[in-house]
């Protein structure tokens, strides 16, 4: 008590002493929102036939459903009692966005992400259950549900479903965050939060997260199998990032201009706390480093001729400031909402614990988690073309 | 029919997997939700019971007043009128029926009387408020104060 008190600033309510939200909650939406990008990213091959971004598209996949795993396990430990989360899907209070959202997130993992890359991988599932043997053969035998039927008219059929659920998928992933966004936004006693530009500024966001995610794993994976980098494919992901980031920033500064020529009761609070509290993590991270810095990259591989080894670089330094942008940005959004008092006359400070339950440390496996459980994914499916696909 | 379903057997044990998936759901729904459920509101009828079943504790100052006349009458002169008997002496249900002989003990007034009055920015300024080590250092503040008509005795 004594040494929260000492980040104490001028006046706060007794109940906005101690931050209810923590990294936790910052970790949440920044994993969905990678899940939704990175699977818009996919939908983009499937929907939408930008061929040049092809070789991504199983990574992609694959990338989504290791996120998506991974994405309800923050929420899990921020409530603790995991076994009672099977309540909010036996007796759901239809009037709750979160108990709703539950079966947003069921629809998802199992109706879009599984189905779409069971039918992507059905031939090769078959392929490997036939060139293998003992318990690797039943493992394969159980994915494809034990029917081997691969002739053209099955793959093709298999086709035009997987066509069809992308389509669906597509509104999915933008209700999958639009919601996350949505839960901010709807805080109406809270003036950093409440907003109806929340849903959409958190699903751009996710777009951008996801797709600079795809773009830094596709480079490391062909670094680490070894195998060529198609830059045709980097440079078209590139732009893609650059063009959703530049619309990303805009909703931002939109937000961000209303909030200033509107200027109501909290602005002079937050507008203190964005210049005291939130300088480092907003002004410095999220919009010079983390934004105007990754824009200016893409941009400059866009208006001068480099080498393809020099965009290849510039492409993965840029990715990875994203993600640490967008990283930021959530950061911003749910501690920076928790800092100031609704009296507007004081600020508290955030603590992180350690090893708590809620700490620096969960927090840290969290975020490695997603990429063992790629490893192992990528290990019984591999995304990487085969020979065959090459040579045509 | 049949050659509609030619070539697609492995979509059709799909879909089946997902109707058992579901089918499932539904039975282990039925299996946990407990009975009662949704009868009055969003939570089980027969905790209503369960809550009625526990046994009362508290008296209630009506039922405090009817013997404690003298005290009920100096209470009423003094701001602590409407700060139920219990809200100090805790819970006397047992005692005010008869069925135990149980004597209640006087509270500790020290610790009775700061739970309240300790000095604290979020209370109204005009409720009674001190800081204690300021006040009096130490001993029961019924050395000077009342405790039911908490003027200065």
């Amino acid at each position: 008590m004594h040494g929260l008190m000492q980040g104490v600033q001028g006046y706060i309510y007794p109940d906005e002493l101690e931050l209810q939200w923590g990294v936790l909650i910052v970790l949440y939406p920044y994993i969905t929102g990678l899940v939704a990008g990175a699977f818009i990213l996919a939908s983009l091959e499937r929907v939408f036939k930008v061929e040049a971004v092809k070789p991504t598209y199983r990574l992609a996949l694959l990338t989504a459903l290791a996120f998506l795993l991974v994405a309800p396990l923050p929420l899990q430990l921020h409530l603790g009692h995991p076994e009672r989360s099977l309540e909010m899907y036996f007796t759901p209070h239809t009037t709750s966005a979160m108990a709703m959202f539950g079966f947003v997130y069921l629809w998802y993992l199992m109706a879009v992400l599984v189905l779409e890359i069971w039918l992507d991988y059905r031939k090769d599932i078959v392929l490997m259950w036939k060139a293998s043997t003992g318990l690797k053969a039943w493992m394969y035998k159980i994915m494809a549900l034990g029917s081997d039927d691969i002739s053209e008219r099955a793959l093709l059929t298999d086709d035009k479903v997987g066509h069809f659920i992308t389509i669906v998928g597509i509104p999915s992933a933008f209700l999958l965050h639009g919601y996350v966004g949505f839960i901010f936004g709807s805080v109406k006693a809270n003036p950093w939060w409440s907003s109806p530009m929340m849903p959409v500024v958190f699903l751009f966001s996710a777009i951008v997260s996801g797709i600079a995610l795809v773009l830094v794993m596709y480079q490391f994976t062909a670094w680490y199998k070894r195998l060529p980098v198609r830059m045709d494919c980097l440079d078209t992901i590139a732009r893609y990032l650059m063009y959703a980031f530049i619309i990303d920033f805009s909703l931002e500064m939109l937000d961000l201009l209303h909030r200033i020529y509107e200027a109501d009761e909290s602005f002079k609070s937050l507008d203190f706390m964005v210049h005291t509290r939130l300088y480092f993590s907003q002004i410095i991270l999220q919009i010079i480093l983390g934004t105007l810095l990754p824009i200016g990259m893409l941009a400059l591989a866009q208006l001068v001729k480099l080498t393809d080894k020099a965009r290849q670089g510039l492409y993965a330094a840029a990715g990875l400031l994203t993600l640490v942008g967008i990283f930021a940005m959530r950061w911003n959004v749910v501690i920076g909402g928790q800092l100031f008092s609704k009296s507007f006359l004081g600020y508290t400070t955030y603590k992180m614990d350690l090893v708590s339950r809620e700490g620096l440390l969960p927090s840290i496996v969290l975020m490695i988690l997603p990429f063992v459980i790629l490893a192992v994914l990528v290990r019984i499916l591999p995304p990487w073309p085969s020979a065959e696909d090459e040579a045509a | 029919m049949r050659h509609f379903f030619e070539h697609k057997e492995h979509l059709v044990r799909m879909a089946v997997l997902f109707v058992v998936g579901i089918l499932a759901f539904v039975v282990f729904r039925e299996i946990m939700v407990p009975a009662g459920f949704g009868e009055y509101g969003h939570f089980r009828a027969g905790a209503l019971d369960d809550v009625r079943a526990h046994p009362v504790k508290y008296a209630g100052q009506a039922t405090c007043v009817q013997c404690h006349t003298d005290i009920a009458e100096q209470r009423a002169q003094g701001k602590h009128a409407h700060i139920g008997c219990e809200a100090c002496h805790g819970p006397l249900a047992t005692h005010a029926e008869g069925k135990s002989d149980e004597v209640p003990t006087k509270p500790d007034p020290r610790a009775t009387c700061l739970r309240c009055h300790t000095q604290n920015v979020t209370k109204p300024k005009t409720f009674p408020q001190i800081v204690p080590a300021e006040h009096s250092a130490e001993g029961p503040c019924t050395a000077c104060h009342q405790a039911h008509s908490p003027s200065l005795s």
